[in-house]
């Protein structure tokens, strides 16, 4: 059982969310990303035809709903991938594992700094595509929306697993990378495999009900902490500062 | 006398968070108070034969552990006892203690048995059961007269080169045949010495030699390759490292401080990472130590390369850490700067903090070090300044004159007590003597008489620069070789 020590994590969390506000690349982006990812959906609910029977419609909600997801795989990624390299490359990663810090805390810490944005974000963004369906929406399209419960369902229920999951892959590129440039790219790849299943809904092959959200976070929350594990694995104060792992003979 | 036996109870530290070192605990039996025990501490009491109940308190915590033994005679009964790790659910206290407590008395502190062994009553023991007094007591300052850290200068266990003492359990930092390798090439190799506690012990060496390497597989960075290490009383692993990282603090050689944030947002973080709650006052306290009140809410960036140096050395001072690694603090500061880098150090000293002082500063070394070590991949030489001094020159005389000796070489040769010269500049000539106060006077006369204005003759002294630079020449000529 690990143990956590509940003032070293505050000073994780409390330290990485005040560094974020004072780089402008990242609050930039965290205005934008929601931005971007708002004004696809809600335009293209305006368009929609409400002429349309209430099943086509009811599908045709389904991308546009599932395309707001991608806030909170894209933004961790980003976010993550700055976790080690970054610190390394400025020089703070040595000083700070010189600290009575564990592996689990630095993981958990770093993690929930870059969760808490991503899904407060998304939420926001939910939150604010809902409210515009509700007061400009077309009432035949507004029902559509509110008729794809399970989709809705998975949206606030996703928006965290998602982010769980982009961030421990992200992290886990960051601890290997030599820049944070590349740490970066490699972290979208996290993204693929939720692009595939959104595409998968979209398109059809999966129906959206609700026992099907529910197994898919239930499968999503054991992959993560699978993934969760290895990454802790991973963690080796040697290879940390010096890029290497430790070898004993 | 009744027939007694003996009580022994050892405090652990499961470091986990909550300034842990710092409350001592009482220690009851049969429900009357007998003494107390603080952190890293085994206390002995002698009890009569018989049954009896064993309790730990804190005045923190409600709630305390009890377990009860069976004392028979000439027998010592071991007890540890530690503080329970902060569960990660705990994080509401007060409500989670009123459940907790229905059904748990162990919460906070742990207690364990852990064996029974015949009277086996040491030195330092006998010394202790004397000041014992009789149960039932008040709570009385037993411990202090115990193991007690050792404060001031001077107090800690020193030890030389040529009789290493045994690995001494009050040594602040035991380390024996410590290598590191990275794939072929060797940072260190077989690298052993001890550092008594509140000693300041200087690490030199020239570049590449395997210093800061050395820093941080002691501070549990990196794992050496073979080897063993004993950190403050604790042994080198992996599973240590928290523990042991809790009692050190390292100042790395770049200082690597967080840019975006202010001086004061630094050390914040970096106390929170020690654990420490509400540390303000520390944090000033540090900065006054480093001159740097007036910078505190600047932020970092604006700093120079100077001040940056003084941040980094401000965070060590917060977590109050037994042994202090400070690697390089000096490098890149101004003279008066560097003088009240110096000063702290001293001042540190003063207050019993062990610090491994790593430095390319000769000067700083001699200045401020009880005991140097050279390192040069392998360990060549450790011990008092002076003492190295002697152990690599034989004594000399500096001699200088008024106007150029005509045949030097026939002039000193004549001169019995002088064993060799050479040349030092402009008619200085550097002899190398057995007694100088046998061969001062002797020189002189031979100068008198042969008519040659003396400038100044007097014993030479060797700076630690000569010393280093002797044992470097002796490395690069083995290499030669
Ligand atoms: N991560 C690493 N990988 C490979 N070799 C390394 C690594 N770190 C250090 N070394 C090597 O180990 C040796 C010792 O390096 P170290 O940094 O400990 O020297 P130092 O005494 O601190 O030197 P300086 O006075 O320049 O700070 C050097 O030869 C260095 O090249
Ligand atoms: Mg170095």
């Amino acid at each position: 059982m690990m143990s956590l020590d509940a003032t070293r994590l505050r000073a994780v969390v409390h330290k990485e969310l005040l560094d974020y506000r004072r780089k402008r690349a990242i609050v930039v982006s965290m205005v934008l990303l929601p931005i971007l990812f708002l004004v696809e959906p809600v335009v293209s609910i305006f368009v929609a035809a409400p002429s349309e029977s209430s099943s086509a419609l009811d599908s045709f909600v389904i991308l546009p709903l599932l395309y707001m997801l991608l806030i909170a795989v894209v933004m961790p990624s980003t976010l993550a991938a700055f976790t080690v390299v970054g610190e390394r490359e400025q020089g703070t990663l040595e000083p700070l594992l010189t600290t009575p810090l564990r592996e689990q805390e630095f993981i958990i810490g770093k993690g929930a700094a870059v969760m808490i944005p991503s899904v407060a974000l998304s939420y926001l963004v939910y939150g604010l595509f809902l409210l515009a369906v509700e007061l400009f929406a077309h009432p035949a399209v507004a029902t559509a929306v509110f008729h794809n419960g399970p989709i809705l369902l998975a949206l606030f229920l996703f928006a965290p697993l998602v982010a769980g999951w982009s961030v421990v892959v992200g992290m886990a590129v960051s601890v290997r990378a030599s820049e944070v440039r590349v740490a970066q790219q490699l972290g979208m790849l996290a993204s693929l495999p939720i692009t595939g299943v959104v595409l998968l809904l979209a398109i059809g092959v999966i129906h959206p009900t609700f026992p099907v959200a529910i197994a898919f976070a239930a499968g999503l929350l054991v992959i993560d902490l699978i993934t969760l594990r290895i990454v802790s694995r991973m963690f080796d104060r040697e290879r940390l500062v010096i890029g290497t792992k430790a070898t004993r003979s | 006398m009744a027939a007694t036996a003996t009580l022994s109870l050892a405090r652990r530290t499961m470091v986990s968070s909550h300034s842990v070192r710092a409350r001592t605990w009482k220690v009851e039996i049969d429900g009357s108070v007998v003494g107390s025990i603080s952190n890293q501490r085994t206390v002995e009491f002698p009890v009569k034969a018989g049954q009896h109940l064993l309790r730990v308190k804190s005045t923190r915590y409600l709630l305390s552990p009890e377990e009860s033994f069976e004392a028979v005679a000439g027998q010592v009964v071991k007890f540890s006892c530690h503080p329970r790790a902060l569960s990660p659910i705990i994080f509401t206290r007060w409500l989670i203690w009123f459940l907790a407590s229905l059904v748990k008395h162990d919460l906070w502190i742990g207690l364990e048995f852990v064996n029974t062994s015949s009277a086996d009553i040491g030195a330092t023991s006998f010394a202790v059961l004397e000041n014992i007094p009789k149960i039932p007591a008040g709570a009385s300052e037993i411990e202090s007269s115990l193991s007690a850290r050792p404060s001031g200068i001077g107090s800690g266990t020193i030890t030389g080169t040529a009789a290493r003492a045994p690995a001494n359990p009050r040594s602040a930092l035991v380390v024996s045949n410590l290598t590191k390798r990275f794939g072929e090439r060797t940072a260190f190799s077989d690298v052993s010495f001890d550092v008594g506690y509140g000693e300041v012990f200087g690490f030199l060496g020239p570049n590449g030699a395997g210093k800061t390497t050395t820093v941080r597989t002691l501070g549990t960075l990196i794992a050496p390759t073979s080897g063993s290490a004993t950190v403050a009383g604790i042994p080198l692993s992996p599973e240590n490292g928290v523990e042991i990282r809790q009692r050190i603090a390292i100042m790395p050689e770049s200082p690597g401080l967080y840019l975006r944030l202010t001086v004061t947002e630094n050390l914040e973080y970096f106390a929170g990472l020690y654990g420490l709650r509400h540390a303000t006052t520390r944090i000033n306290d540090a900065l006054e130590a480093v001159n740097l009140g007036d910078r505190a809410s600047d932020l970092c960036a604006s700093l120079s390369k100077g001040l940056r140096q003084r941040v980094g050395l401000a965070r060590t001072l917060l977590s109050d850490p037994e042994i202090m690694f400070l690697d390089e603090p000096t490098s890149g500061l101004d003279p008066v700067a560097s003088l009240e880098v110096h000063n702290l150090i001293i001042g540190l000293r003063q207050k019993g903090v062990t610090i491994f002082l790593t430095t390319h500063r000769l000067d700083e070394a001699e200045k401020l070090c009880d005991r140097v070590a050279f390192l040069n991949t392998t360990l060549r030489t450790v011990g008092r300044t002076a003492e190295l001094r002697e152990q690599l020159f034989k004594r000399s005389l500096r001699v200088k004159t008024l106007e150029p000796i005509g045949d030097p070489a026939e002039f000193f040769t004549r001169i019995l007590a002088v064993e060799d010269w050479r040349p030092d500049g402009a008619n200085t000539y550097v002899l190398t003597v057995s007694d100088p106060e046998v061969a001062a006077p002797e020189v002189t006369r031979a100068l008198v008489s042969a008519d040659v204005g003396v400038l100044f003759i007097g014993e030479a002294q060797h700076s630690l620069e000569d010393v280093y630079l002797e044992l470097i020449a002796d490395d690069a000529e083995a290499r030669r070789s």
